[in-house]
């Protein structure tokens, strides 16, 4: 679904990914854990086009799409999605408007009929039930004054009705207690399906608790230097990530 | 005085002209001539003349008012034509093929019915439009409740009594310069008159004037609520219109007499140049309303157009609970300048007013805003509440905001507030990761800054001013 392949990129003149290569298949869940500054939230920049990162090798392909030649909201519609790690308030854009533009556009892309607004008010309202956020949260500004457990919800809902490919779920677990975590993890797993591929980008083995990856890799310093099955999230968290830091060199 | 006359119609006529074409451009310049030319040549009553000459001495002794956060060349006032008559058929584009393609994709994205395409671009048809059989039926049916609804160049013929006492009674000939060079050499604009306790049954429309006579580059209106009517005036449409006159210097003028309201909603379009700041109209406007007992006057504007904006509709609170308000939207893109605002004078005891100015800066352009809230010595209990936002797309536009305040009575409460934001790159990244592309994101935006303007415009406008926005901002990000 999703093959990155000697990814190497740069922001502001400054080299971030250093050849990176993942290789993840329709309905595996893959966690990328690294120590702080390794690269993580720029794998998802990166993958999602952000403007000012810049890829100068490799490829990424999403089910046999070539990213690269995609404009960064193309992306998004071939099915591609980030959530993430401090969602931005749009103020005076109510929510229900945002998800209305983005399932019209995404839809458009795919070929599907855009929804009549009854249809589409009908469809949120049950996706945010779906996520526990009340339905007074569709009228408000986008993440406005949300919480930190609000806001992370409401990405969840989006990745609902957005019905993505790929997944990239950037620190979901920052800002979140314990109950918001497991609230926000429960959704994630119902996401997942066998025609899905979903990164749960984090730092901590927490998160992994709740979901339970498929295969486990170590960012360190822009590349993945390690790679295995879930018990090595626990080998993390009780070694810390400096020893494995020497195999990035 | 009739050879002067004659000399400058001599001048003017080009070679090559149909002498049977009602066209004739006065030659530049301003001096008593000119005046008594553009008087003559409506047939106005010598009151009239008069009336203009005591304007044009008083413009004669004031100075261009140089203090608004906006830069311009030197305006030569000498150089200008101060009357010309409707343009020629023949000078005109022939069809829409002669016209810039630009201007039309315009029109196209705006959904201009195509029949009014041309008459905006003005372009040469001779068939009789929609609009002013519209127009006729219209006034009919207002006359029947006894309104006037009509060019104020007729109004001065038949109704010269009212003309007379409330034209120059809110602005004055010598309120300041531009006000004072409008009544000496103003063209045409909309007179309106609602009768006691009469509810004008429809919105009032400049729209539906678009091809009577061209009402020029100095448009006069004034517009009278006798006591408990109420009136809601459109002026402007949200096609983008093409001017040859670079100056525009209008004066509007309501009267609210007691109990009665009135609205007055404005969607400012003019030319506002090129990407490069080439061309565009300067528009240098002063509106005011004067608000007798429980009157209320409510300004909205939306602001998109021309390259250097002067305009400050006001309110003279001037009779006990009366209400003045003011909702602006004012955009600026490339290299245009604004310098906008309002002013609220409160005079009455229990007045109220409400400003709020959103303003929207991108490109390379400026945006100010300017407000004087005054609360005179007689003002007991008055209060204004000023809400004054801006929003910046980009990092080479500017926001400024200059707001006066003037209070002389102890217990009235005036209120401001401000804030600045901008469109983020944060902001524009999760709208691009949900697949909606940046100017959808941008537009998105901005219309949810201006949600509280916007809704207080009629409804048809509004959804209007929402998709203008939207074409006024094309090419300000990515």
């Amino acid at each position: 679904m999703l093959k990155i392949s000697n990814l190497k990129a740069r922001v502001e003149e400054k080299d971030i990914l250093k050849g990176l290569d993942l290789d993840i298949k329709a309905g595996e869940v893959h966690a990328i854990m690294g120590p702080n500054g390794a690269g993580k939230s720029t794998l998802g920049y990166v993958l999602s086009g952000r403007e000012g990162y810049e890829v100068t090798e490799g490829s990424m392909v999403m089910d046999g799409q070539d990213l690269s030649e995609l404009s960064t909201e193309d992306r998004a519609k071939a099915g591609l999605f980030l959530a993430f790690q401090y969602p931005v308030e749009i103020p005076g854009v109510s929510n229900m408007e945002f998800l209305k533009a983005s399932v019209d556009a995404v839809r458009e892309y795919r070929g599907q009929d855009a929804l009549d607004p009854m249809s589409f008010m009908k469809l949120a309202r049950e996706k945010s039930k779906a996520v526990n956020l009340d339905q007074n949260f569709l009228k408000r500004g986008v993440n406005e004054g949300f919480s930190g457990g609000e806001k992370k919800r409401n990405e969840l809902m989006q990745m609902m009705l957005l019905e993505p490919k790929v997944a990239i779920l950037d620190e979901t677990d920052s800002g979140l207690d314990i109950d918001a975590l497991q609230v926000v993890a429960e959704g994630v797993n119902k996401l997942r399906s066998p025609d899905r591929a979903i990164i749960v980008v984090t730092h901590y083995q927490r998160l992994l608790d709740y979901i339970v990856p498929d295969y486990v890799h170590v960012l360190a310093d822009g590349k993945i230097v390690k790679s295995g099955g879930k018990e090595l999230a626990l080998e993390l968290e009780e070694k810390g990530y400096s020893w494995l830091e020497g195999e990035a060199k | 005085m009739s050879d002067s006359i004659d000399q400058y119609l001599s001048q003017d006529y080009q070679a090559g002209f149909v002498t049977n074409v009602d066209s004739e451009t006065l030659a530049p310049g301003l001096n008593e001539d000119t005046v008594r030319f553009i008087s003559a040549k409506k047939g106005e009553p010598e009151w009239l003349l008069e009336w203009r000459l005591k304007a044009l001495a008083a413009w004669k002794t004031m100075k261009e008012p140089e203090w608004a956060h906006v830069h311009y060349p030197e305006i030569d006032f000498q150089a200008i034509s101060y009357y010309s008559s409707p343009k020629s058929l023949e000078d005109r584009p022939k069809s829409l093929d002669e016209v810039d393609p630009e201007l039309l994709a315009t029109y196209e994205k705006l959904g201009i019915p195509l029949h009014e395409r041309a008459a905006l671009a003005g372009v040469a048809v001779d068939v009789v439009f929609d609009s002013v059989s519209v127009t006729t039926t219209y006034r009919e049916k207002l006359k029947e409740v006894g309104i006037i609804f009509m060019p104020i160049s007729e109004a001065v013929h038949e109704h010269p009594e009212l003309v007379k006492k409330y034209m120059g009674s809110v602005v004055p000939q010598r309120d300041n310069y531009y006000a004072a060079l409008n009544s000496a050499v103003f063209s045409d604009g909309s007179f309106v008159y609602i009768p006691k306790g009469v509810r004008c049954p429809m919105e009032l429309s400049t729209y539906f004037r678009i091809n009577e006579a061209n009402t020029g580059q100095f448009e006069r209106t004034l517009i009278i609520a006798d006591e408990g009517s109420h009136v809601s005036y459109l002026e402007g449409c949200t096609a983008p219109m093409r001017d040859e006159n670079q100056l525009h210097a209008a004066v509007v003028e309501l009267v609210a007499m007691d109990n009665a309201e009135i609205k007055y909603s404005t969607v400012q379009n003019w030319y506002p140049g090129d990407k490069e700041g080439r061309g565009g109209i300067y528009n240098f406007v002063t509106k005011r309303g004067i608000c007798h007992t429980r009157a209320k006057i409510s300004w909205t504007q939306v602001e998109t157009g021309s390259a250097v904006t002067w305009k400050y509709p006001s309110c003279i609170l001037k009779g006990d609970y009366s209400i003045g308000e003011f909702y602006s939207v004012a955009l600026t893109n490339n290299y245009q300048q604004a310098d906008t605002g309002t002013k609220m004078i409160h005079l009455g005891k229990h007045t109220k007013s409400t400003i709020i100015s959103k303003g929207i800066s991108a490109g390379k352009s400026q945006g100010s805003y300017r407000g004087l809230v005054k609360m005179n010595p007689g003002a007991y209990g008055a209060r204004n509440y000023t809400q004054c936002d801006s929003l910046l797309i980009g990092d080479q536009c500017g926001a400024h905001t200059f707001p006066y305040i003037e209070s002389k009575n102890p217990s009235a409460v005036v209120e401001h507030e401000a804030t600045t934001s901008k469109v983020s790159d944060d902001q524009l990244f999760l709208c691009q990761q949900r697949g909606i592309d940046a100017e959808k994101a941008v537009s998105m935006i901005v219309n949810g800054f201006c949600k509280e303007v916007f809704k207080e415009l009629p409804m048809e406008f509004a959804v209007e001013a929402g998709k203008l926005l939207e074409v006024s901002l094309e090419g300000s990000v990515g």
